[in-house]
């Protein structure tokens, strides 16, 4: 009997604790789903991947490494980048280089010999080194033209011929780009083979440098010594050099796709030769100016080869005096027919 | 008129590859050229997964902000198309593609690639509908006779879903909250910039 109530007391007790028990859980029970066998559960997640890598690959049945990437979200960046950074960007910088070289020419005017013409032609440039500028220069303009077709045609030129036509040209634009390629490339190692000697810093660019070459004295009597090449000519000259070199190993990566590198790494080369070719176009756009009409005089050193003494004794007056002390005292007039072009 | 996309549930493909054969046929697409391929994610590991991919279709498609020739358009359905008359083969498309759709054939030097080539939707080119020249440069214009995309259409396990956006995604979430699980839309977000939502 004591039993008996013992036990109806315990049981009690029990059901109680068990009806708090199920009460409690009730809430959180009946947001659970029922339990599911998941056979993807330890499988990966695509936001998992692309927080961790960057980019989703796997594997493919198919005989192209390229088509293992399943997924790289980066392309969405280089369509940010070629739709609207890069023609404004573009557009900006040739268009600021145009309007500050205008605007140079408005208050400085023609750089003019200050003693004249002379007379007497000191040869600057010989033959086989106009040809290789020339070659470089040909080569530059195309490939100008025909990779500023790219960022700028459909926008400015297809509109005018129509989307016909403007592919035809384009299609013969990136061949030629891709041919000319070569010769620029070629151009810019036998240029730094030539001139690295001339180009090397020497004692008067400091005072070149502080002087910023006359360039912004009106009254022209600023003409500091300078060797063959003063210093702005060797920042033409390096800028070519290393703007080049980035320019062929970002365009060597784009002549043999996928060759050396994968998808972003093509992106990357992209922004490289887009920027550099870019900045480039600007520089040349400077080199041009100062070397036709910006300066009198400059123009006929890569023209005939031969410039006016005056002219020399003004801008390279260490030079004259090298070559006159290696010709004897005076350089004998240039009377000789005018190299072949 | 119907937003076209294309749903992959990773939980059902088993990587037959029958969606590859069954694109290759259908639109007599040359060789070295996949319009669709399918990727498997730690192949042979536990947890490994498959996804059939082709070109997804994308809202504001990255292929055609960086044509240089602008030879891409969008259809009424949302299908991203493009002129293989126009197309210069810079492979620009590529690069920007996030799923690796554009392919060319392989010929020229120095990079110089063919017209481009990519998964139509099955709805072909700005040619004529279902004309000889269209099937020659595009392949078949299904969406023209009413069928979806022959890679879905005859999926077995019907893991690869095509048509319009809204129905795809209602037929996928019914999925999902049948069988309680799901990896969830792949490439969704990267192509439009929105995702089902389980």
């Amino acid at each position: 009997m004591r039993i008996w109530s013992l036990y109806r007391l315990i049981s009690a007790a029990v059901a109680a604790f068990i009806l708090a028990f199920v009460l409690s859980m009730a809430p959180a029970g009946a947001q659970e789903r029922p339990a599911v066998n998941n056979p993807g559960a330890q499988g990966v997640s695509e936001q998992q991947l692309l927080d961790e890598l960057g980019k989703i690959q796997g594997r493919v049945s198919i005989p192209d490494r390229k088509a293992t990437t399943l997924q790289q979200p980066q392309g969405r960046d280089y369509q940010t980048f070629e739709r609207t950074a890069l023609p404004w960007v573009g557009a900006f910088i040739i268009v600021g280089t145009v309007l500050s070289i205008a605007l140079f020419y408005l208050i400085r005017g023609r750089i003019r010999t200050q003693a004249g013409e002379s007379g007497q032609k000191i040869l600057r440039f010989n033959a086989l080194e106009r040809l290789l500028h020339w070659t470089t220069a040909t080569a530059f303009i195309v490939l100008a033209i025909t990779g500023l077709n790219l960022i700028f045609g459909k926008r400015l030129l297809m509109p005018l011929i129509g989307p016909e036509a403007f592919s035809s040209w384009s299609i013969w634009a990136k061949y030629a780009h891709h041919f000319v390629s070569w010769a620029f490339m070629l151009g810019v190692v036998l240029m730094l083979l030539t001139w690295i000697r001339h180009n090397l810093p020497d004692r008067y660019d400091a005072k070149w440098l502080k002087s910023a070459g006359g360039f912004f004295d009106r009254s022209n009597r600023t003409h500091v010594p300078a060797g063959r090449f003063n210093t702005g000519q060797k920042l033409i000259f390096w800028s070519v050099v290393v703007g080049g070199t980035a320019l062929s190993v970002s365009g060597i990566f784009m002549l043999f796709p996928f060759s050396f590198t994968d998808v972003n790494g093509m992106q990357t080369a992209q922004y490289v030769h887009a920027i550099v070719g870019l900045i480039m176009i600007a520089v040349i756009i400077g080199h041009i100016y100062i070397g036709t009409l910006g300066m009198e005089g400059a123009y006929p050193a890569m023209g005939s080869g031969s410039v006016d003494l005056n002219w020399a004794k003004e801008h390279h007056s260490a030079w004259v005096e090298e070559q006159q002390g290696k010709t004897g005292a005076r350089p004998p007039p240039h009377t000789a027919a005018e190299p072949a072009e | 008129m119907a937003r076209m996309k294309f749903l992959c549930d990773a939980e059902r493909c088993i990587e037959c590859n029958a969606c590859v054969t069954a694109c290759k046929n259908e639109h007599d697409v040359p060789w070295g050229i996949n319009r669709r391929r399918v990727v498997t994610i730690n192949d042979g590991k536990p947890g490994e997964r498959s996804v059939s991919m082709a070109c997804m279709h994308c809202t504001d498609a990255p292929c055609a902000a960086v044509c240089p020739v602008d030879c891409f358009y969008t259809t009424a359905d949302a299908v991203v198309l493009h002129s293989k008359d126009l197309c210069i083969g810079c492979g620009y498309c590529f690069y920007a593609c996030p799923f690796g759709a554009p392919q060319y054939p392989r010929v020229g030097n120095f990079g110089s690639r063919g017209k481009m080539d990519k998964c139509t939707f099955c709805a072909a080119g700005p040619e004529g509908d279902s004309t000889e020249v269209e099937y020659a440069k595009y392949g078949a214009n299904r969406l023209a006779e009413g069928k979806l995309p022959l890679c879905a259409e005859m999926c077995s396990t019907k893991s690869l879903l095509a048509g319009d956006g809204v129905i795809i995604a209602a037929i996928y979430k019914e999925r999902v909250t049948q069988r309680g699980y799901g990896s969830g839309a792949w490439g969704w977000q990267t192509a439009y910039r929105e995702t089902v939502d389980v």
